[in-house]
Formats: C-alpha cells, structure tokens, sequence
C-alpha cells in the first residue's frame, strides 16, 4: 500500500529535476529546506529523524540535492521527506512537506478493532512493517 | 535540470547578432562598470574582455545548434595583496549570471579555515557545507595554497582538495571555483596538484599599480566617503605612495585604504584640538597635507612592519 502524505502525494513520485524544480521555488521564497527520513510511516509520526542541519542560507537546489543525494546513499530504503521551514515572523513553521523516496515495499496498515463496554468499538491503525524493531523494518 | 540544459531546446533561431546580444545580456554594462570602477589593472581587463566574447560565442553556437560543451569555467587569480582579486571575482560572479553560465550568481568568499577541519571526519562535512552554499554561484577561495601542506602528511588539507577536485569535474554546471593568491605560491601549490591545473582553464594574473593609478585609487576612496584631498595635500600623498611602495608587507590598494583611515584619524583630531567653534561641511571633508605628512612614513622611519606604519 502506497503511503501518502504532505504535497503532491497523489501524484506519482516526483523525478529528481521536478525535486529540485520545487526546492528551487521554496529556497526563492527564502524558506530553509530540511530533509528528513524515518522507517515509521504511520501519519501519527510526526517526528522524523533528520539529516544534518536546516539548510538555511542556501541559494540553488543543486546543494539541497547533494545532501539528498548523501541522505539517499545511507538511507535509501526508508521514507525520506523535504519539508520547507518559513521562518518569517508570523508563520514560524513548516509550508511544504512531500516525501521523495520510498520503500520498495510498501506493507501498508492494519486495521485493529476493540470491543469496548456497551458496542463501541475503537480504532487503531498500526503498520505491518512496525512489528519488527526499528532499523530492521525495511531492508 | 540545469539552466544549460533547459537553454538546449531545439534550436530555432538561424542567426545571431552578438553585438545585439552582447547589450541585451547586461555584459555590456558588466564589462563598463568594470572599466569605470576600477583603475589600472589593463591586462586584468583584457582577460574578461575575451572570456567575456568565448561565453558569448559559446551561448551562440548553443542556440543554433551547434556541436558545444560546457566551457570549464573554472580560474585562478594571482597577484599580490590588494589588487583587487576579490573585487574582479565579484564582477565575474555577475558576468556568468548575466551569461547564464552559473544560475545566481552569488560569491562565496572562503579560506582554508572554512573548508578544513580541526580532527579527522570534520573536514568533509565542513568542505560539503561551503560547497552546497556556493552551488549555483561562484565559489572564491583565498589564499587557496594553504590547502596543500606538504609538511604534514596528515594533514586534512587533501581532504578538501579531492572534495574540491571531484565537485570540480562532475558539477561543472552549477558551480564554478575562483582560486586566487600570490602568484609564485600558487604556481607551486599547481605544480604540486597537478589535478587542479588540468581543471583550471582561465589563469588570470594581477599586476601590482603604478604610483599614479594609486593616487587614482586614493581620491576614488576619498570620494566615496565623502571626502576630498586639499590641492598641496595630494601632492604629499603622491609622495607618501612612493615612499610606502618600497617598504616591505606593501598591499597596494589595501595599504593605501589604512593610510586614508589613519589620515582621517589625523584630520579628525585636528578638527577637534583647533576647537575653534564653528566648522562647514567643507572643513570636516577636506583632508589637508599636514594629515598625510605625519605619517612615520614621510618622517623617514623604517618601519619594519604594517602595524609599524602608522
């Protein structure tokens, strides 16, 4: 199952000149473009490990595709994210997000149901995936 | 996609006009500007003049269609201290935008303290971090022989310079490199590193000025600061230049720019020891020859370094 989350996600994945095609727009809007990974893609996870620092003070999307590049070389089987950070006052926070990279295979979520007291039910989605532990979850 | 590539569309065009061409891209007012803003520096500006004309050629023959590759932009500039290495490398930053050859044309200024690091695993980061803000731009590295330290074989030096070497080779596109420093130091750092030399296309030297091209360089400060020499005051600053000239650690335009500090220094001083109340605009902009002469310089002393000169 195809996880999809943030910008563009139903579109199919972006090729790396339409990569850096955005960058470029967020880095023109003086936005610091972050990469992010993690081998947790339950939408819950809003807390990516992250590789190196927020590239501020960056002028051309060929540096944020280097470290892309770097980040893809190590952790290239896992989810990588860019997200873009404004840091202009009022807004503080995060305006684009899209993942560029993804596992091969994609096991997707199951859903758990919970008899509770009287006939509620709860809900809760885990991935199949985040049954083995962490690192090893996708090879 | 690079900016080369997206230029490479079919070629439509049949004929180019290169003087309409040469306007139109704002080389033109590059090129004027260099011309008024800087003195002296002839062979400098002949140099850019016709690497100016080949990145027009180049982008011609690229919109016809014609069989073309990405000229090596890289360069080296050499030539002493202060004579304006890093301001031409400024105004090439600007050419290859104007040209389309580097997509933002910004410069960024480093030295081997910014690309190498401190302890082993420090140096790479350290090198890809600059090279990722100067990607798109023009990378200036100053003084680059202190990258090479034959001394120490251990030393985080190479590091850089293979990082360099390979950005060099395969990201011709998005980033040229600027190496400047004194020309015999250079010259061995190249013997010693034979792949920079091979990398390097554009080998532009920096005479050093002649005594009248200083005092040029000196009302041109002077006015950009709002001030003028008085009429016998240029005159001892012509003499101070010629005296400074043939003492040792002189950094032409540099040097001169600290003499105008400390003349300033001087002037303002005076200014306020005469305290006699009131002063126009034309006292507090005016420096007199009494200024310039108290330098230890004219006074005879020899100064044995550039603190010493004051």
């Amino acid at each position: 199952m195809r996880v999809t989350q943030g910008t563009f996600s139903f579109l199919p994945d972006l090729t790396d000149a339409q990569i850096a095609a955005q960058v470029q727009y967020c880095l023109d809007n003086g936005w610091a473009v972050n990469i992010e990974f993690t081998d947790d893609p339950h939408p819950r996870n809003t807390y990516w490990d992250m590789w190196g620092h927020p590239m501020f003070d960056i002028a051309d999307a060929a540096g944020v595709m280097m470290e892309l590049n770097a980040c893809r070389k190590v952790n290239g089987h896992l989810y990588i994210r860019l997200s873009a950070f404004d840091s202009g006052h009022g807004w503080e926070s995060v305006k684009l997000s899209f993942i560029v990279d993804r596992p091969a295979a994609e096991p997707g979520f199951r859903l758990r149901r919970q008899e509770a007291e009287g006939r509620n039910i709860r809900y809760t989605t885990e991935t199949y995936s985040g049954d083995r532990p962490e690192g090893e979850r996708y090879a | 996609m690079t900016a080369a590539a997206m230029e490479r569309e079919p070629a439509a065009a049949e004929a180019v006009d290169l003087r309409r061409d040469f306007v139109e891209s704002g080389v033109a007012e590059v090129l004027d500007a260099l011309d008024r803003s800087l003195v002296g520096l002839a062979p400098v500006k002949q140099r850019i003049r016709e690497t100016a004309a080949l990145l027009l050629v180049e982008r011609a023959r690229r919109r016809l269609g014609l069989a073309f590759e990405t000229p090596t932009l890289h360069m080296s500039f050499t030539g002493n201290p202060g004579t304006g290495k890093t301001t031409v490398a400024l105004r090439m930053a600007d050419l290859l935008h104007r040209l389309g050859y580097v997509r933002k044309g910004h410069l960024v200024s480093v030295t081997r303290d910014d690309l190498v690091g401190q302890y082993i695993g420090h140096t790479a980061p350290k090198t890809k971090e600059i090279l990722k803000k100067a990607m798109g731009g023009v990378l200036f590295i100053d003084e680059a022989y202190y990258l090479y330290r034959p001394e120490n074989e251990r030393d985080y030096g190479q590091e850089a310079i293979e990082i360099l070497l390979q950005v060099m080779e395969n990201q011709r596109d998005d980033l040229v490199v600027i190496l400047a420093g004194y020309g015999d130091r250079m010259e061995r750092f190249f013997e010693s590193n034979p792949g920079f030399r091979s990398r390097i296309a554009h080998h532009i030297d920096f005479p050093d000025y002649a005594g009248e091209e200083l005092l040029a360089i000196a009302q041109g400060m002077l006015e950009r600061q709002g001030y003028r020499f008085a009429p016998e005051a240029q005159a001892v600053m012509a003499r101070y230049i010629d005296m400074r000239r043939r003492q040792p650690h002189f950094a032409n335009a540099r040097s001169i720019r600290n003499a105008l500090d400390r003349a300033r220094l001087r002037q303002a001083n005076r200014l306020f020891e005469s305290g006699n109340g009131a002063l126009t605009a034309d006292d507090l902009s005016r420096i007199e020859a009494c200024d310039i002469a108290a330098s230890r310089v004219l006074a005879g002393a020899a100064p044995q370094t550039e603190k010493d000169t004051e």
